[in-house]
């Protein structure tokens, strides 16, 4: 059995590797896909906690997570859409506008 | 070194080489393939950790829902941009790399420095993630929040439609629609 903190260490290093591409990049679609990374991360962490505390709860929180992320693609990528209708661009430099 | 630190140890790594890859591709086509990769690497690990359900979601929603997803909008709108151009200021790049590190330290370091050691017994507890197991407690102990999660589900998907709509008069429709007017 591979230890719990492993599990957590690796957790740490994606999360870091996405929220440092969040800061990076420019392109709103690759941020979104950091921002996927970093749910995925914390979902390893619940993971690995609930086996070792021995409790599903923390494979139910995850199947919660999965569910809002599944919502939050849906919206976010719509509103990518209308906006790249809206300004012909997805650099998150140029959006700067709350409405049109 | 046991079988099953090596395993981890191979899965890990190439997890965290597709999480490099997303971040450092220059094609958002690609970068989306690596978060592929890593997603699925993830739900290799999600087994080993005992949950087969959680596995088998991942799979499903992750990589066959939300990837596809994102690689449809890639197609639609292209994506390119000019993100390593020299345009960009100089030092950003500099910053930003700095506060992962930063971030990476002290997640690591509050990560360590209160580490549990596994005990068997309570990992021996749980029945593992199977899907009788996992449904028992949904359906039972949290049924509502399972409720409240379809209504979310159903508010985002009228919300994206909404959203993605054609804006009224704005133009390019379908053409044959057009003609019969």
């Amino acid at each position: 059995m591979v230890e719990t903190s492993y599990y957590l260490i690796l957790a740490a290093i994606i999360f870091s590797i996405g929220a440092t591409g969040v800061l990076l990049r420019r392109n709103a679609l690759i941020i979104f896909m950091c921002i996927e990374m970093m749910l995925n991360s914390v979902n390893l962490t619940l993971i690995a906690l609930a086996r070792q505390w021995g409790s599903l709860e923390g494979q139910i929180f995850v199947f919660m997570i999965m569910a809002v992320a599944a919502a939050e693609v849906a919206v976010g990528l719509a509103i990518l859409i209308a906006n790249v209708r809206h300004r012909q661009s997805i650099n998150i430099d140029e959006i700067n506008l709350l409405r049109w | 070194m046991s079988w099953s630190l090596l395993f981890f140890l191979l899965v890990g790594a190439v997890s965290l080489a597709a999480a490099f890859g997303v971040v450092t591709s220059r094609q958002p086509v690609h970068s989306a393939l690596f978060l592929l990769t890593n997603f699925a690497t993830l739900a290799v690990l999600y087994i080993t950790l005992d949950a087969q359900f959680l596995a088998a979601a991942q799979v499903i929603v992750y990589a066959g829902g939300i990837v596809i997803l994102i690689l449809f909008v890639i197609m639609l709108i292209g994506g390119e941009t000019n993100d390593f151009s020299a345009a960009q200021r100089a030092w950003s790049r500099t910053v930003g790399i700095a506060l992962g590190v930063i971030l990476l330290l002290v997640i690591s370091y509050s990560t360590l420095s209160r580490m549990m050691t596994p005990s068997e017994e309570t990992a021996a507890l749980l029945q593992g993630g199977s899907p009788k197991a996992v449904g028992i407690e949904l359906f039972s102990k949290y049924v509502l929040p399972f409720e409240l999660i379809a209504l979310l589900l159903l508010v985002a998907l009228i919300g994206a439609l909404v959203l993605g709509r054609q804006q009224e008069g704005a133009g390019e429709g379908i053409p044959s629609v057009k003609a019969n007017e």
